[in-house]
């Protein structure tokens, strides 16, 4: 194996990491303030088909761009609404958003099917992920900001009482979650594999989420979960190439198993349990009660 | 907090009612005239995957443009291979479809199981074996068109290397490496296989990651046995060569499409369709190749082949189709070097059905 293969297998990881890591880093700011989004896989698919769709129609990336951002922050708003001001349960209303997603982005790009694009270079988005989980990590370390959603997600009942608009920083929290997940869309469809097929997600929205969970909602550890769980799928494809054989359904199931390892882990002290998850996750808040 | 729920019930059922419309609402069930034969297919992936199930729907189309008015036809898309397809063949066989395709092979002890219980509709399970009086079983030979693809990566490779991408290790899959390899090592003693064992049929994003690696391992020309253009178009990009899969994906891949193999199904669909419609539809089992017209290879694409090579492929595909020329012709070893198919004759069907067994050469191993 010389250096150019090293440099090749790295390349790959890197390509087929970065999606995991905008999805899941939104997600960890979501679930920091309090709630809980099932809905990644359904926001990046809209996110996907919406920029694949725009990028035929415009032929502009930077259009493409925003569209995909938009409805990304559309899909959570719509979240948001739900669940913030209708209170509806955030499992639900997530697992909603993510059939809801599935079915409306095959509706949109059905006529779009196997239209030929030229992909973006990935190399911009990769370094910007890394950008991305460097300044999430400060924010919720040495801001002031970052310090209140995570009181938010603790307790937001203190948070209330201290004049925080809980509600409003929710929202927020919740279409940086969907902003981040239609990025990670566009990624898919225009740098990853750029064409647009129906459910070509193909899962890793839930993986995403299984990562804010293994990072135990630590931003740097999603990077670590991250490439843990896109190389260990690339180094068995280049040990398959070798020759070696595994079963491959081992390797599809291995970011759930590990997840729930960690959780098993970190549910087995009350204490660590309590400092990691937010407390308040998945609790709805009204201030009038 | 009471009052708000009434709103929040309304409003969740409304985005799952939408959510679960936009998915089921993917089959045009159509408004049939009585005495109309309703024809039905389960799909295994979109009609636009421009591979497996786009070719099933091209059949579709042919059947409905041969039968005019005598057939109506529906399809559910999207079905996964589980409890999942038990209900859509019901459902399709509740709502009186007098013939229902079921499009993949891991369909087949569904398709059994809703037969069972409804005697007086017919059934066709694509690739499977498992057949009753209401279920028949047909197939295609895709391994003849992967012996002519053998041949030409033998010739064009400079590497030596063929990079594979399998989906899952069942026969129809290792027949096509087996086929591939006999034909691509005839012609070339020093090529070598490298096989990677994606575990899906419909993943872009990994297919392309598969071709990716491949490429990156010293494959200059990639194979696949999985449903999406995504490792044609890696290829392309990558400025290597490869081959389409189930149907032409040369606008995707203009300077690495060599040809394709691909599935016609359509005059097979309208056969059945006529039979069913003048009543003499029986159970049966099809394996048709290119001497039927079921597989047929894409246009050779002139740019990257030379002209001799394109002339041996066509001369082989008429080999193939007045029968001189078998992609399973003996002696064939196995990878212990046990003779499998002693010279002078050809592997029966029997054996190219359950082939579960790499022929001599192939440096891989079957995952169990």
């Amino acid at each position: 194996m010389d250096i150019n293969m090293i440099f090749g297998i790295i390349n790959i990881i890197l390509i087929g990491t970065t999606p995991l890591v905008f999805a899941a880093i939104g997600e960890l700011v979501v679930e920091k303030s309090g709630v809980l989004n099932l809905g990644l896989e359904g926001m990046m698919l809209v996110g996907a088909v919406s920029a694949f769709v725009t990028l035929v129609v415009t032929d502009s990336y930077f259009v493409a761009f925003i569209v995909s951002l938009i409805s990304g922050l559309v899909m959570s708003g719509l979240f948001a609404f739900l669940v913030l001001y209708l209170m509806a349960n955030q499992v639900a209303t997530g697992l909603a958003l993510t059939i809801f997603g599935i079915g409306i982005s095959s509706m949109i790009g059905k006529r779009y099917i196997g239209t030929p694009i030229e992909g973006l270079s990935p190399y911009f988005l990769i370094i910007t992920s890394f950008l991305v989980v460097i300044f999430i990590g400060y924010f919720f370390k040495k801001t002031k900001l970052g310090l209140i959603v995570k009181a938010v997600g603790e307790s937001h009942d203190s948070a209330h009482s201290l004049g925080f608009n809980v509600i409003k920083i929710r929202f927020l929290s919740i279409l940086f979650g969907g902003a981040m997940s239609a990025l990670a869309g566009f990624y898919f469809s225009i740098c990853y594999a750029p064409m647009w097929q129906e459910g070509m997600i193909a899962g890793r929205g839930w993986i995403a989420l299984a990562l804010v969970v293994f990072a135990t909602w630590k931003p740097e550890r999603i990077l670590l979960g991250a490439y843990i769980f896109g190389g260990v799928a690339i180094m068995q494809m280049n040990l398959q190439a070798f020759g070696v054989k595994f079963p491959g359904q081992f390797f599809n199931m291995m970011p759930y198993l590990v997840t729930i390892l960690v959780l098993v882990i970190i549910s087995g002290n009350k204490l660590r349990i309590k400092l990691s998850a937010p407390a308040c996750l998945t609790i709805p808040f009204n201030k009038n009660q | 907090m009471k009052k708000n729920t009434l709103p929040i019930i309304i409003i969740l059922a409304i985005l799952l009612g939408a959510g679960v419309f936009f998915i089921s609402n993917q089959n045009n069930v159509q408004d049939t005239a009585s005495d109309q034969k309703k024809i039905g297919f389960i799909y295994i992936g979109p009609p636009g995957d421009h591979g497996w199930t786009y070719m099933h729907d091209q059949g579709r189309q042919t059947m409905e443009a041969e039968l005019g008015d005598s057939i109506s036809t529906t399809y559910i898309e999207n079905v996964p291979e589980n409890a999942d397809a038990v209900r859509a063949i019901r459902k399709l066989a509740e709502s009186g479809h007098d013939l229902i395709f079921t499009t993949s092979f891991n369909y087949m002890d569904q398709t059994l199981e809703v037969a069972k219980d409804f005697p007086d509709v017919k059934f066709e399970h694509a690739t499977g074996y498992k057949r009753t009086d209401n279920v028949a079983t047909y197939n295609s030979r895709f391994y003849e068109g992967r012996t002519i693809i053998g041949h030409i990566a033998g010739k064009m490779t400079k590497t030596d290397t063929i990079g594979y991408i399998a989906s899952f290790p069942i026969p129809e899959v290792i027949r096509g490496i087996n086929s591939f390899y006999l034909a691509a090592s005839k012609v070339n003693p020093d090529i070598k296989i490298k096989v990677i064992w994606a575990y899906t049929w419909y993943d872009p994003a990994k297919e392309a990651d598969a071709a990716n690696t491949l490429i990156n391992q010293g494959a200059d020309i990639i194979v696949q046995h999985t449903d999406t253009f995504a490792p044609c178009q890696a290829a392309e990009k990558a400025g290597v060569l490869a081959f389409g899969q189930a149907s032409n994906q040369e606008q995707f891949c203009p300077n690495a499409h060599m040809t394709a193999i691909e599935d016609v199904w359509g005059p097979y669909y309208a056969e059945r369709a006529k039979a069913l419609v003048d009543g003499s539809w029986a159970s049966q089992d099809t394996w048709a190749g290119m001497k039927e017209g079921h597989v047929v290879m894409s246009d050779y694409n002139t740019k990257i082949l030379p002209a001799d090579l394109i002339a041996e492929a066509k001369a082989m595909e008429a080999g193939i189709i007045d029968g001189s020329l078998h992609s399973f012709a003996g002696p064939i070893y196995n990878q212990e070097g046990e003779l499998v198919v002693p010279e002078g004759s050809v592997a029966d069907d029997g054996m190219l059905a359950g082939m579960m067994f790499y022929v001599q050469g192939i440096e891989d191993q079957i995952p169990q």
